[in-house]
């Protein structure tokens, strides 16, 4: 099976990480996947096997490894918590590619990589005409929303209580900006990413309040294309790679101090994912550089925030029948940039609310991606833990820093009847401003 | 050897996607956390109540397919590992605290329970269940029980063995054995619990454990003692024994794990140090008040060059994780890691730990020695990586002349981590020939036809 070979040498190239993992099975503590289902190929342990197997040629079934790896809400909770300091993430995207590039992207998912996320304005009107024709949604639309946008949960699809596609995207609204710094003294430029666009537009807001009050620069090009992760977890590079090209060319240029994002997702991206990935992409060494430097600026915008501006102020002491307000940590805000202090620290801003912590704000809300699609009832059985401590703080709302957090939250809580608001920390933040 | 057939009867008692048949599965269980060559399984169940074990063990006998039972997969000697083709039964969904008993201190558990979740249900009811191996946080107490499981409280508060109040296990044709009661006091028939603790696997599957609670210390304290040479550390822990104080946790650290774990952890370890013990007492706030001060002041008259005892919580926790990251910071220097658990009489560590050294030096390898000073169970620690075929035949060389020492000091090959596969041809040098046959007597007359996880322990 010279095809087979051929699979197996590719895989090889990840052997120097694969051999890190020393099968300790201590990442089965924090997989909330496995929690879900008790299975070891769900647990990074059991992946990293089926690569291993794929590499040493004892498996000789990429599909059925594929289908594996693809159960899994890259959350990084296993690689966060791995004594050997397994990259997993790394090595789970690397092997999405491997195995995309051999066994073909379906006809489907190219379409909608390729063609659609590629093209940010082609992709805007799709998505448009998406929003009023959503009752006629089929199978292949949903796989095409699925696999597009950063975990885009759209459409209405059976059970789901997903929120709708906003009437006006943010990016259609919002003036393109460049302005030059005021008393903040910083320029940053503001990636919005396809959820806040497309489905919370009032994050984009509370995100341009926020900056004017501090008197940041703020740069936003209005034709800012997809972060490129979900072109990624479907192992397709090609797509990836013209996305982080038409970013580079947009922010890779003039005096940014920062690049900063209100999705956990995109930031994560942005700093881990790009640099790692840049190479593979093709990119030229100056590229590869600017792709780097870029990473090193980026931020979570409640980060820059708060280490800027808000350090120095005391925090009012507590309204002690102010509603309870409490706090979802993003996998990729916590655990793949160690983010967790900042976003508290905006909530507390804001009297309105008195933050209580709920019990473990850091297990995964079960959305990742178009996992969410794919595997609905074990996404729903995650966010049900998820609910279970939301409920269990009696908090009026649940704030979190990332849209997707903020979709699967959403369908949680609707579905069990809870009139328990989701709120984006930021837009939290912005209501205490003046 | 699994035929359709006999995967739908399964399929029956377990319900079919509780019946995991294709091969990138397999391939999921074909290993455990020992550094062996994978075995791949032929079929894996994974049942949802006890009450389907005796069937599934009565169908593995009937056919002659040999059984492996698997908690987390996390012991370190490869008893987790199938027969090849055999069948792998997973205790997970095995996963129930039936009772926890707080007049009479007693807590029922199904196998699969979680040790540290278990331990947390428990401190929730103002109790304490000491056993705490290194993988708590993921391994289940049948998998503790069925290897004795240790961990760093075992100086006072013994092993898993001692909190073994009772059990059921299902024999090799599906009987349900009870073993054992509720009470502390209990000697009705053989003591066969006793018996199937540390038994991996190979006499029974335990389906019920009833464990001993015990009240909780009310308060603690912890320090970390500094020493120039190795020898003094020992010398410190003899003396700690012998002026009766039993700390609840005594660990040793070698100068090559200090260094390694301060590379890793920045937490502000004496990178020239030799040794460092890390040292807990508990009890009675006014006995742990002078115990602690007895303690620094053996160490002092030992020869410890600094002893820093923690007063508050944060600083009591940074002492414990310099241990925790021991494992991290040596599993990070080199791709493979071959932990080892040669157990010596305490008087015996420094030469031990010389040993250890002495051994690194002569095959050429990274060695760093840590562990549990207090009960003389080391872990000699290998970095290396497996796919150096001349590097991995000295680590191999090193682990038996490692038993060869542990032994020649009249210790033993293994104080928590198990026989299994790793170890079962180097058993007999530990006993003797008897030993042996009288071990695979007993397992032939339990198990006729030798289904109960093979190989293990007392080899084939
Ligand atoms: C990072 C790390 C740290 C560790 N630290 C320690 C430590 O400090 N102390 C220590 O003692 N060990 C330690 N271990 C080893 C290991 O975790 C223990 O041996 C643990 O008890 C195994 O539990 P498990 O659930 O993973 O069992 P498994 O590995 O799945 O199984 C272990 C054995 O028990 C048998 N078994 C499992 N369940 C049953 C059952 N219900 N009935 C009959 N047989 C059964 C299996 O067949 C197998 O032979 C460590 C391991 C790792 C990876
Ligand atoms: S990924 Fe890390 S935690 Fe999981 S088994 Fe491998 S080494 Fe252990
Ligand atoms: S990324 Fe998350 S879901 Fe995927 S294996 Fe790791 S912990 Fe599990």
């Amino acid at each position: 099976m010279a095809g087979a070979q051929e699979l197996a040498r590719m895989v090889k190239e990840l052997d120097d990480q694969l051999v890190v993992c020393m099968r300790c099975g201590l990442c089965q503590a924090v997989c909330p996947l496995y929690a879900q289902t008790g299975r070891e190929a769900d647990v990074a342990r059991g992946k990293l096997a089926l690569i291993d197997g794929l590499a040493k040629e004892l498996l000789d079934d990429p599909l059925a490894a594929r289908d594996r790896l693809e159960r899994c809400l890259l959350c990084g909770s296993c690689a966060a918590n791995c004594p050997s300091g397994v990259k997993a993430l790394d090595i789970f995207l690397k092997a999405r590619a491997i195995l995309a590039g051999y066994l073909g992207l379906s006809p489907i998912k190219r379409l909608v990589l390729r063609h659609l996320l590629g093209n940010p304005k082609i992709f805007n009107r799709v998505l448009r005409a998406a929003s009023a024709f959503e009752s006629i949604w089929s199978k292949p639309a949903d796989e095409l929303l699925g696999t597009s946008c950063a975990r885009l949960g759209l459409p209405l699809l059976g059970e789901r209580h997903f929120k709708r596609l906003a009437d006006q995207p943010f990016l259609s609204q919002a003036e393109a900006l460049d302005t030059t710094p005021g008393a903040g003294g910083l320029k940053v430029a503001f990636f919005v990413g396809c959820l806040i666009d497309k489905i919370y537009p009032e994050v984009g807001w509370a995100a341009l309040k926020a900056l004017d009050h501090h008197g940041v620069g703020v740069f936003l090009p209005r034709d800012q294309a997809c972060c490129g992760i979900p072109a990624l977890s479907a192992g397709d590079t090609e797509a990836f790679a013209r996305l982080l090209r038409a970013n580079l060319e947009l922010f890779g240029s003039g005096r940014l101090d920062h690049l900063v994002t209100a999705c956990a997702t995109c930031a994560s991206t942005i700093k881990k994912v790009w640099p790692l990935m840049a190479r593979e992409a093709l990119l030229s060494p100056e590229d590869v550089r600017a792709v780097e430097e870029l990473a090193g600026k980026t931020l979570d915008i409640g980060q820059l925030l708060v280490n800027n501006f808000l350090p120095g102020q005391k925090i009012s002491p507590e309204v002690p029948d102010a509603p309870v307000l409490t706090y979802h940590d993003p996998c990729h805000l916590r655990k793949s940039l160690g983010v967790w202090r900042e976003p508290r620290r905006l909530l507390r801003a804001n009297q309105n609310w008195r933050l209580k912590e709920m019990a473990e704000p850091d297990w995964c809300c079960g959305m990742g991606g178009s996992f969410n699609l794919r595997h609905y009832d074990i996404s729903a059985g995650i966010g049900r833990r998820k609910l279970d401590n939301i409920r269990a703080s009696g908090c009026r709302a649940v704030a979190t820093s990332c849209p997707a957090c903020m979709l699967q939250i959403t369908d949680a809580l609707s579905r069990a009847g809870e009139k328990i608001e989701v709120k984006h920390a930021l837009v939290v933040y912005a209501d205490s401003l003046p | 050897m699994i035929t359709p057939n006999l995967a739908e009867k399964f399929k029956e008692v377990v319900g079919a996607p509780n019946v995991l048949s294709e091969k990138a599965d397999l391939l999921t269980y074909s290993y455990d956390a020992a550094v062996l060559e994978p075995v791949w399984p032929g079929l894996v169940l994974r049942p949802t109540s006890t009450a389907q074990l005796g069937p599934l063990v009565a169908l593995c006998n009937d056919n002659n397919l040999p059984l492996t039972v698997r908690g987390s997969g996390t012991n370190l000697s490869g008893g987790a590992i199938p027969s090849s083709g055999g069948v792998v039964l997973v205790t997970g969904a095995l996963n129930r605290i039936l009772e926890i008993n707080e007049a009479d201190m007693y807590a029922r558990v199904e196998p699969g329970v979680v040790t540290a979740k278990f331990a947390a249900a428990v401190a929730g009811r103002q109790l304490f269940y000491p056993p705490d191996p290194g993988s708590q946080a993921v391994s289940t107490l049948g998998g503790n029980v069925a290897e004795n499981a240790g961990g760093l409280r075992g100086l006072k508060y013994g092993v898993t063995r001692d909190y073994v109040l009772g059990m059921s296990f299902v024999d090799s044709e599906g009987g349900l054995v009870k073993a054992g009661a509720r009470t502390v006091k209990c000697v009705t028939g053989y003591n066969l619990g006793g018996l199937m603790v540390g038994s991996e696997g190979t006499l029974g599957l335990i389906s019920e454990i009833t464990l001993k609670l015990v009240p909780p210390p009310r308060a603690a304290r912890a320090m970390l003692a500094v020493f120039d040479d190795v020898r003094a550390a020992s010398e410190t822990v003899a003396a700690i024994i012998a002026a009766h104080i039993v700390p609840a946790t005594l660990e040793f650290m070698d100068n090559f794990t200090i260094r390694a774990v301060e590379d890793f952890s920045h937490a502000g370890l004496p990178a020239e140090a030799a040794a460092l013990l890390l040292i807990e007492v508990d009890g009675h706030p006014a006995q742990v008040e002078e115990e602690a001060a007895q303690v620094e002041r053996i160490c002092g008259e030992h020869g410890a060059a600094r002893v820093q005892v923690a007063t508050d919580a944060p600083t009591r926790d940074k002492v414990w994780e310099a241990r925790r990251a021991a494992l991290s910071a040596l599993a990070r220097l080199k791709p493979t890691t071959v932990l080892e658990d040669a157990t010596v009489p305490r008087s015996r560590i420094p030469d031990m730990v010389s040993a250890m050294e002495e051994i690194g030096r002569r095959h050429g390898l990274m060695l760093g020695t840590f562990g549990h000073a207090g009960d003389g169970n080391l872990h000699p620690t290998i970095c290396c990586d497996r796919r150096d075929a001349d590097e991995w035949r000295r680590v191999e060389l090193a682990v038996e002349d490692i038993f060869a020492e542990a032994l020649q000091m009249g210790g033993t090959l293994s104080g928590e981590h198990g026989i299994g596969l790793a170890k079962a041809r180097f058993l007999e040098n530990e006993t003797s020939r008897a030993t042996i046959l009288w071990s695979r007597r007993l397992k032939a007359a339990l198990d006729p036809k030798g289904i109960l996880n093979p190989g293990k322990i007392v080899g084939a």
